[in-house]
């Protein structure tokens, strides 16, 4: 059954996001003042607030074990936390060929990317934590704990980054320049948010499937040791 | 009225069963021998009991309360593997920093008293770690003794003590015992943990396979245990 | 009232620890001197430079030095499962966790204390006429990087790569509380007036302390206890 939701999930995902591919590079014209380029942003913002979403997913997971000591939380975070990493990724690349193609520098620390690296930093540490710790049951008790911090500290890098560049204001990659966009061009992002989002959520449930094979094999390894 | 009260106890690590449906009681006064081979889930269970982790399923009840409860710490008095005391403090100091811990008035005197119970009121201002591993032991007894806790939580306590800390340590069990407390002490040393046992508990493989008063067989024949019940 | 005094024992005991052994207190300064001088090989202090760097310098290696500290803070507990009995006695996972924050707090002032002075001497920088505030900074500031290094050192204590995962997650963790430190360092030793803009650095500094350290308090149980 979950199979067959993931097969769903991932064929409809592809099937929108090769319409939307169709409407940005045929339908749509070029932005004014940015050329080309400016299609990025079809994955660059949706891949943003995908992967922005998932601290918060991962933070309700992680509480969620914390409460009910069931283990399939913690893969549901795991999980969560590994494809919003992977979709932090693309932000900061995606974010990064931006920068470039319209500044020609590869990096700039304006408040978004900054704020993402930073999140990419503590999805970072999250891994590695997982990856230190042998224990299933310490590993998820100590990684929930580290999502909720990751995730109020994520509240407060925004907020602090976001004031720091005000004061040394420099290049800002923004989609609004000079007001709102032409509605035409807007739809094509959320629809492929709405793509992005099933395909994470197929990851999502993958990964789940994974999680709990390992469980599956770890405990069977054990007993094969102890008898 | 039972000292510790272990009900459907399960420990997992993982999806491993380290501990599997453990159920027993401990009246007070009594004296447990636990008993079973090297990862059969002693260490495991007296952790529960001493509030160092927590039961995946089950419940435990320690003297009337939880055993993580404020209440019920201040009551018990723990020796595991490691011996709790610290290497830059000096005997009184270690002494003096668990007896504020736990709560105790006077901790000054109360220090000085078990300093000279245990051997080591002539050493009470020395650092522990230019002590012997015999006076370490025997410091580190003082320290779960303190507080003249009415649980006492022992995991091998016999193990690597030189003769003159066995002393001490079974003259203080015996004395515990005369005064009404209850003890569960984990153990290899057969002999030993039997001449004071009341009671006897066997786990093997996470499962409890035998519980009862402790017989004389089982004294003039350490080993009857593991033939008879050793094997599940 | 219980809780400080089990909290005060607690430090107490660190601190006599360290005094008598100042291992940590030695190398984290040490550490700091060299971070100073090394920094020192990269940018060359002319006095422009170090004005608009001062702060960050600053906050580097207090942030650096400090990791020693914190790491060993529950780290040296492991030596004689002392950890264990600390947890079992009536002391909870709050006041342990409180105590350590004091005393590891009061450590890394020291050293930023001492380190200070020779930042300005090797930098050639001048001591900061509203030196008040610059210290009101350190002591918020501090706090900030104390109790989260304090709660990851109680997080990180049973794993094989402590030293390497502390490090990793504490400084993310970090940035808005070094955010405004620098910022307000880098203002105050250059002797620039603060503007009503900057007051948000001390709001910054002064929730991010409230809000990790009650997260803290409520957390450190279940990450000490499994």
């Amino acid at each position: 059954m979950r199979l067959k939701i993931i097969l769903a999930l991932s064929v409809l995902s592809g099937l929108i996001l090769a319409w939307n591919l169709h409407t940005m590079f045929l339908a749509v014209p070029d932005e004014l003042n940015q050329g080309a380029i400016f299609r990025i942003i079809y994955f660059h913002v949706p891949a943003a607030i995908t992967s922005f979403a998932g601290f918060f997913f991962a933070m309700f997971a992680s509480v969620g074990y914390l409460i009910k000591k069931d283990l399939r939380f913690d893969s549901v975070a795991a999980s969560v936390t590994e494809v919003s990493f992977a979709f932090t990724t693309i932000t900061l690349i995606t974010g990064s060929i931006w920068g470039r193609i319209i500044w020609g520098i590869w990096w700039t620390w304006d408040y978004r990317l900054t704020s993402f690296f930073i999140c990419w930093l503590l999805y970072v540490g999250y891994l590695m934590l997982r990856r230190a710790i042998d224990d299933p049951t310490t590993r998820a008790r100590l990684c929930a704990v580290l999502s909720i911090f990751a995730c109020v500290d994520v509240v407060i890098v925004w907020k602090s980054i976001e004031w720091f560049r005000t004061q040394h204001p420099g290049p800002v990659l923004s989609i609004r320049n000079g007001g709102g966009m032409a509605p035409g061009m807007e739809a094509p992002i959320w629809w492929n948010f709405l793509a992005l989002i099933m395909l994470a959520t197929a990851l999502i449930l993958i990964r789940m499937r994974q999680e709990a094979m390992q469980r599956e094999i770890d405990s069977m390894r054990r007993y094969a040791h102890a008898f | 009225m039972s000292a510790v009260a272990i009900e459907g106890v399960w420990k997992f690590y993982g999806d491993f069963p380290a501990l599997q449906n453990i159920s027993f009681n401990v009246d007070g006064g009594r004296c447990l021998a636990l008993l079973g081979r090297n990862g059969a889930g002693k260490t495991t269970l007296l952790r529960m009991l001493a509030g160092l982790s927590k039961a995946a399923k089950g419940s435990i009840t320690v003297l009337g309360g939880d055993a993580r409860a404020e209440k019920t710490r201040q009551r018990i008095g723990v020796l595991g593997h490691g011996i709790g005391i610290y290497e830059e403090l000096s005997a009184l100091e270690n002494l003096r920093l668990f007896a504020s811990l736990y709560g105790i008035q006077n901790p000054r005197q109360a220090a000085m008293e078990w300093l000279e119970r245990t051997g080591l009121d002539r050493v009470s201002d020395g650092l522990v770690r230019e002590f012997s591993r015999g006076m370490r032991q025997r410091l580190a007894v003082a320290r779960a003794f303190l507080h003249n806790p009415a649980l006492l939580l022992l995991d091998e306590p016999f193990t690597a003590l030189d003769d003159r800390a066995i002393a001490v340590l079974q003259g203080l069990l015996k004395s515990a015992l005369a005064e009404g407390r209850t003890i569960i002490m984990s153990t290899h040393q057969l002999r030993e943990a039997l001449e004071l046992a009341t009671d006897v508990a066997l786990i093997n493989r996470g499962k409890l396979a035998f519980r009862g008063d402790r017989s004389a067989e089982m004294l003039e024949d350490p080993g009857w245990l593991y033939r008879h019940y050793g094997e599940a | 009232m219980t809780f400080l005094r089990q909290a005060l024992a607690i430090a107490g005991k660190d601190l006599r620890s360290e005094i008598r052994s100042k291992e940590t207190v030695n190398a984290s300064l040490s550490f700091a001197l060299v971070i100073l001088m090394l920094f020192s090989f990269a940018f060359d202090p002319s006095s422009d430079q170090v004005r608009e760097i001062a702060g960050g310098l600053l906050w580097l290696v207090y942030a650096f030095a400090g990791t020693l500290i914190l790491n060993r803070s529950f780290a040296r507990e492991l030596v004689n499962d002392c950890l264990d009995a600390l947890i079992s006695s009536p002391a909870s996972g709050a006041q342990i966790f409180f105590g350590k924050c004091l005393a590891n707090y009061l450590l890394l002032m020291v050293v930023e204390c001492v380190s200070f002075p020779v930042f300005i001497i090797f930098y050639n920088a001048r001591w900061p006429a509203r030196w008040a505030l610059l210290f009101l900074v350190m002591l918020l500031g501090t706090w900030g990087i104390t109790v989260i290094g304090t709660l990851f050192s109680a997080m990180t204590v049973n794993l094989r790569l402590r030293e390497l995962m502390l490090p990793t997650l504490v400084y993310p963790m970090l940035i808005p509380a070094l955010m405004g430190a620098i910022s307000l360092s880098t203002l105050l030793i250059a002797g620039e007036p603060l503007s009503a803009d900057d007051t948000i650095w001390f709001k910054l500094l002064a929730g991010f302390d409230v809000i990790f350290t009650m997260l803290s308090l409520a957390l450190v149980e279940i990450v000490l206890v499994g």
